[in-house]
């Protein structure tokens, strides 16, 4: 396996080549990612990523807050997702703690965070699509994202850093009305998909950008940690929702789109698909959604509701203690992966017994599918680097924390 | 769900895949192991962290192929100071188990895991920058996320979280 380590240097290692820099500031790079190229002519012959340009400390700042305070910062690690963020995080907790969350918060939980999933996907078809050439298809793709961020806003009060899950349940009732719209969106999208697909899929100019372009082979994606539609666009079939199922995916039946040939049109393919997929799992969620409380009952841990507050004296220490002091968890450590829309978001966390965090590390997605990036590009031209780091969909608040 | 408390005792985790591979290539290599909220955790001794990695990886009962994370807990001022956590993957068993080194304070140094699964390159280099712990081998210790001419180790616990002014 010797040539997946690189030894990135920043001088030319051969006469007729030159080093080119890309980025941090290059709107293909989605972000502040900076791209070195060793190139000859066209061609690239090494490509070096450097990043660390949008690296905010945010594991240093979670040892600094209480338990229930770190969940407005995930929101910010991948702002594109920040539903499957909260997800991660609070379920970590909630191991640690060994909190019981009633089911009609495990499937509220489930229907935000496949919706998450859509408009992640969303953002990204319309960004790599533009990366490439496509202008059209980003103005829809933004037109059904921003029903999604209404649908939200709705829910949770945000558009995008919504903090909606919080330990031991979810934050709010959703408003009168949010089920019957999420439906009408549910039925309205796959029809959208059409048409993106009709766009995209069977045009002769996309595919001839995508296929074959910046593969990799299963054996190769697996050894450099890759995960998600990247990992699925070689042929792997993993899927943390259904290998290893966590807030009541076992209630929901699902394909796992697997493409084969490892290019940027299987990745491609691989997210289209998925989202009709989440909007299949939508539908079951707002079928089967059951009723009752959408906290858990742990009066130490759930903040309470502001009617019992008015009326019941526990209801209001306990209130004020939370606030004050946080919340006690249990000494030892817990990894917690969720299946993000990049790939296995994992968090672990290591309790001390105290009301904050000891350690809060964030195993990210991006991070490990960048390292696929030069496999992906050496080789091959300089505006196929464009279509490949599109293709792997990164997000940089992830990769930098 | 209550929390039942810790399993530490080796005899009654001998049944584990990962564990009873460790123990059959007889090298001394564990140095416990704890089995808590149905997580797996194997502490291994610093010198043969490369070695076990090989096992597991090669293990078909194991086939710990993919790599999940690399990272690091800093317990200043105990000893030994730091841990170094490695969170393993089993593609085909769907399974996870974690390893752990305890490393000293003074000089803390191990062997990289790059040559095994090239993912530990960049968790690798973040440890590194982070932590200033150094991995042996490793094809390009460099800082990763902090500029070049940083000084110290963000997440250590001795560095303030407001940082120095």
């Amino acid at each position: 396996m010797s040539h997946l380590t690189h030894t990135p240097a920043l001088e030319p290692t051969q006469d007729n080549t030159m080093i080119l820099n890309m980025g941090p500031q290059h709107p293909s790079t989605h972000g502040v990612l900076r791209v070195l190229l060793e190139i000859d002519g066209e061609t690239v012959v090494r490509l070096m990523p450097d990043i660390g340009y949008l690296h905010t400390g945010i594991e240093k700042t979670c040892e600094a807050k209480f338990y229930q305070q770190v969940v407005p910062l995930t929101d910010r690690i991948d702002y594109l997702c920040p539903m499957t963020n909260n997800l991660c995080y609070v379920l970590a907790v909630e191991k640690l703690l060994g909190l019981e969350i009633p089911p009609r918060a495990e499937w509220l939980r489930v229907m935000m965070n496949e919706l998450t999933r859509i408009n992640s996907h969303l953002v990204w078809l319309g960004t790599h699509a533009l990366d490439i050439g496509a202008m059209t298809v980003f103005l829809y793709c933004f037109r059904e994202r921003e029903d999604i961020l209404r649908l939200f806003e709705a829910a949770s009060g945000q558009r995008m850093m919504t903090s909606y899950f919080r330990v031991g349940g979810v934050a709010l009732e959703p408003p009168l009305g949010f089920f019957e719209r999420v439906r009408e969106f549910a039925n309205r999208f796959p029809s959208r998909v059409d048409e993106y697909e009709g766009l995209l899929t069977a045009n002769p100019i996309w595919m001839m950008r995508t296929r074959g372009v910046a593969k990799i082979s299963a054996a190769d994606a697996i050894a450099l940690g890759a995960s998600g539609p990247t990992l699925r666009g070689s042929g792997v079939d993993l899927d943390l929702r259904r290998d290893l199922p966590y807030s009541g995916y076992q209630n929901f039946k699902f394909k796992v789109p697997v493409h084969q040939e490892g290019d940027v049109f299987s990745r491609y393919l691989c997210r289209v698909q998925e989202m009709r997929e989440s909007i299949a799992i939508v539908r079951q969620a707002l079928d089967g959604l059951p009723q009752g409380p959408i906290k858990a009952d742990a009066p130490k841990v759930v903040l309470p509701d502001r009617e019992k507050m008015k009326t019941e004296m526990e209801a209001l220490i306990y209130h004020f203690k939370i606030i004050t002091e946080g919340f006690a968890v249990p000494e030892g450590e817990v990894y917690q992966a969720v299946e993000s829309p990049r790939g296995e978001m994992g968090y672990y966390v290591v309790s001390d017994g105290s009301a904050k965090p000891y350690r809060v590390h964030m195993r990210s997605a991006c991070l490990a599918n960048m390292q696929t990036l030069p496999i992906m590009c050496e080789g091959r031209l300089i505006a196929d680097v464009v279509a490949a780091i599109g293709s792997i969909d990164i997000v940089l608040g992830e990769i930098d924390r | 769900m209550a929390l039942s408390p810790a399993v530490t005792q080796l005899e009654q985790l001998k049944g584990h895949p990962a564990v009873a591979r460790l123990l059959t290539a007889n090298l001394d290599a564990i140095e416990g192991v704890k089995f808590d909220r149905e997580e797996m955790t194997i502490y291994v001794r610093r010198p043969m962290i490369r070695e076990c990695c090989v096992l597991l990886r090669d293990d078909p009962n194991c086939s710990f192929t993919f790599l999940s994370d690399v990272t690091a807990v800093d317990w200043f001022p105990s000893e030994p100071r730091f841990e170094v956590v490695y969170h393993l993957f089993s593609i085909s068993q769907k399974e996870r188990v974690r390893l752990k080194v305890r490393l000293s304070g003074e000089m803390p140094a191990l062997d990289s895991v790059t040559s095994v699964w090239p993912a530990a390159n960049y968790f690798e280099r973040e440890v590194f920058d982070l932590f200033g712990i150094r991995f042996n081998g490793h094809p390009y210790l460099r800082r990763l996320l902090m500029p070049e001419n940083w000084e110290g180790h963000p997440l250590r616990k001795d560095y303030p979280v407001e940082g120095y002014r």
